[in-house]
């Protein structure tokens, strides 16, 4: 059941720019991808606004053809794939979307909408046994079955995803790439989602792609990270060991901007100047050289490699990760809330797991 | 020319709110429900009031009326009134004089380019907002914004000062929004979502400026935001809003380490933490309802895991301790009620 799942290598998708004549230059979206996802795991990419998430997912799903490099889902290469075993892919990888308000059909009902994938990859099924299957999958993602008969604009946001999500699992797929899956979510909806997908992922074993570029959901979810800058990844490894001790500039300096109430009182610590560079015409060397705080004369022309260093740290691309200090932790842990308040924490998560409570309010008396 | 010193009771003492907003109550028409039901703010001078809460709280409708930019023919203002450095407004009728908006009182709005004419350039903009508050030659409006986009940090001003809103990266583009709120010195800034557009570095940027800028200029500042980090790092006092109302406010160090609404409490268990991952994290029931749905009395009610008959009555914005101010019938939770085996 272990081992490697989805694997890319050296996978580059270019957009425009034409032929070598060419005057305009192409935008380098990927740019020599490589990532190995095991069976099981959640795994994030996380990465600033044009970085080349979103294309990554769509090369790893098929959607998009790779310029060059290539993808193996369970050790078959996908650009190759035609009729059954195409099919058969799209059973076993499934989409989540960003935005549940336009991936939804809004003329088709939420029976349809779910029951869609099941028709296409369970033929088998009678058209009862597929109502019935369709009831399952609502019930899995938190809805009623009876809201099979409703449109999608009768549904909150939190809803919509999860109508998306049971769409996505009704092929029984092995793997699920979520981009930007809860973040067009408001916070307090975010946090069921999150929930849900956990469960999912757990009790089905399913793996899990998620993209996204809020950190602390990719830290609450994720078992391993990469991170993406212009179109390369630029430190990959567990979680736990990228979010405690960040090793490349760019995630120091990402992790350093997360707002904080430390920041208030002490100030930012690893400050990036600057805006990231258009991929159209990515710097020379290390790409991230314009605004790293530690780039020497080698960095503005030759490229790092991401290369596993070994010895139990993690791969990183910079010259000179092993000179600067690994930077303590994301963030300061938050003050301590005093008893009185952490009773009040525990008394709202019993009651919302449904404890039952006593009224003790004695407003009439005394 | 020396004015004798106002001595009028209505005269507020130095360290009064530069702005108080009072039982703010809006509708739209055709629509029978309030989206604001009796919204309280105040803040003060070099103050940093982050206004928090989901989408649909109401939390940029507050902004407009008090900018009196609310479309009359559009909207019901039952109640509201402001006071503004001293002097009193109505705003059921809102007509803020205009000398006020944009001087005094300056508002970066949640979508910069919807503020922004595409059509003009960036210091021809800026420029004109100075010519109207201030006065003075064109030369002299264009001095100050090169000023102001020098200000902000915005490199080769004066070459930006001749571009076109398209032409700036989105945080080019907040930046400018900022110069031109400040161009004629505020004493309050009104920030609705200032940041959040933005990536995460770009963010702690404009974080960083705005706080620079408090702190230099001495104005008071209310953002907007429905991001509890931002709020933790930038708030020096907090409002909670939830279906048009004022839950809780108060210090950000109280609201944040002794929260006492239970939808306060349920925003913070539920946002993800960097130092604890892992395991289900504690939500808030349901979503929020359409506002036509909303239930009478404690909007919360048909969400909380607390809730009972009494909070079908409104529950008072109740002052304790320090400015911390809580609108629920069981706060203290932990005092009256308890988990029964
Ligand atoms: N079809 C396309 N044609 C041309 N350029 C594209 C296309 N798709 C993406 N790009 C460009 O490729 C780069 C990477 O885009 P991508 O959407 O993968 O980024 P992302 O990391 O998902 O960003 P975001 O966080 O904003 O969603 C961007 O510069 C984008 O403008
Ligand atoms: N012009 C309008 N006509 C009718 N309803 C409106 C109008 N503007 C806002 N509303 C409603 O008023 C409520 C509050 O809206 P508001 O824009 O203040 O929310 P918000 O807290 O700023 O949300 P967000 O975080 O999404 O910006 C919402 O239910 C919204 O649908
Ligand atoms: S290689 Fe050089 S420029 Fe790149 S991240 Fe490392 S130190 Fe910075
Ligand atoms: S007043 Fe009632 S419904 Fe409202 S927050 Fe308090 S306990 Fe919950
Ligand atoms: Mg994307
Ligand atoms: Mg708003």
């Amino acid at each position: 059941m272990t081992g490697t799942i989805l694997k890319a290598t050296n996978l580059t998708r270019h957009f425009g720019g034409g032929g070598f004549l060419s005057e305009t230059a192409p935008v380098r979206a990927v740019d020599g991808v490589s990532l190995d996802i095991r069976r099981g795991e959640t795994f994030a990419i996380v990465g600033e606004s044009g970085c080349g998430k979103s294309t990554l997912a769509r090369l790893l799903m098929r959607l998009l053809a790779p310029t060059s490099g290539t993808v193996e889902f369970d050790g078959a290469e996908v650009t190759t794939l035609e009729g059954n075993r195409l099919r058969d892919l799209r059973r076993d990888m499934q989409f989540i979307f960003q935005d549940p308000f336009s991936s939804l059909n809004p003329r088709l009902t939420v029976g349809r909408l779910v029951g869609e994938p099941l028709e296409v990859h369970r033929p088998d099924l009678s058209a009862r046994q597929r109502r019935e299957k369709v009831a399952e999958l609502l019930t899995q993602v938190g809805l009623l079955p009876d809201h099979m008969s409703r449109f999608p604009h009768e549904f909150s946001g939190g809803q919509r995803q999860r109508i998306g999500i049971a769409r996505a699992l009704a092929s029984g797929p092995k793997l699920i790439i979520g981009d930007e899956p809860v973040s067009a979510l408001d916070v307090s909806v975010q946090a069921q989602i999150i929930n849900l997908l956990g469960d999912l992922g757990r009790d089905l074993g399913l793996t899990l792609v998620i993209i996204a570029h809020d950190l602390a959901v990719i830290r609450h979810m994720s078992d391993r990270v990469a991170v993406m800058y212009l179109g390369k990844i630029v430190e990959t490894g567990p979680a736990a060991e990228v979010f405690d001790s960040p090793r490349h500039p760019y995630t120091q300096a990402l992790l350093a901007s997360i707002p904080s109430p430390e920041t208030r009182s002490e100030g930012r610590k690893a400050r990036v100047q600057g805006e990231m560079p258009s991929p159209t015409a990515p710097p020379p060397g290390c790409r991230f050289h314009t605004r790293c705080p530690h780039a020497q004369e080698d960095c503005r022309t030759v490229e790092p490699k991401l290369e596993d260093p070994g010895t139990g740290a993690h791969p990183v691309a910079c010259h000179h990760w092993q000179g600067i200090a690994a930077a303590t932790g994301a963030q300061a842990v938050p003050k301590p809330r005093n008893e009185t308040a952490e009773a009040r924490f525990a008394l709202y998560r019993a009651a919302t797991e449904g404890a039952r409570l006593e009224k003790t309010k004695k407003t009439e008396t005394t | 020319m020396t004015q004798p010193p106002r001595t009028t009771p209505e005269t507020a003492p130095a360290d009064s709110p530069v702005l108080r907003l009072g039982a703010l109550e809006v509708g739209f028409r055709g629509q029978p429900v309030n989206v604001l039901d009796g919204v309280d703010l105040e803040v003060s001078a070099g103050e940093i009031l982050c206004v928090v809460g989901e989408s649909g709280c109401g939390k940029s409708v507050s902004a407009m009326a008090l900018m009196g930019l609310l479309p009359p023919a559009h909207t019901r203002i039952s109640s509201g009134n402001l006071t503004f450095d001293g002097e009193q407004f109505d705003l059921t009728r809102q007509t803020l004089p205009p000398r006020l908006r944009g001087g005094r009182m300056a508002m970066i709005f949640q979508e910069p380019m919807s503020s922004l004419n595409p059509a003009f350039r960036i210091g021809d903009q800026i420029a004109e907002s100075v010519l109207q508050h201030q006065g003075g030659t064109h030369a002299s409006a264009m001095a100050r914004a090169l000023e102001m986009l020098r200000r902000v940090g915005i490199p080769a001003p004066d070459r930006r000062l001749k571009e076109y809103p398209h032409q700036l990266s989105g945080g080019m583009r907040q930046r400018v929004m900022i110069a031109m709120a400040l161009a004629n010195d505020p004493q309050l800034l009104i920030a609705d979502e200032p940041t959040t557009a933005l990536d995460v570095t770009i963010q702690a940027q404009i974080l960083d400026l705005i706080r620079e800028l408090r702190d230099s200029l001495g104005m008071a500042c209310l953002m907007i935001t429905h991001d509890l980090g931002v709020v933790a790092e930038i708030a020096d006092t907090v409002a909670v809003m939830y279906g048009g109302q004022v839950v809780e406010r108060g210090p950000a160090a109280a609201v944040f380490e002794n929260p006492q609404h239970p939808y306060t409490i349920g925003l913070i268990s539920a946002v993800p933490r960097l130092d604890a991952p892992g395991g289900r994290l504690a939500t808030v029931p349901g979503s929020v309802p359409p506002i036509a749905a909303m239930p009478t009395g404690c909007r919360f009610r048909n969400r909380c895991p607390f809730a009972a008959d009494i909070c079908a009555g409104k529950p008072p914005l109740a002052v304790q301790d320090g400015g911390h101010a809580v609108a629920c019938h069981f706060a203290p939770l932990e005092q009256n009620l308890e988990v029964v085996a």
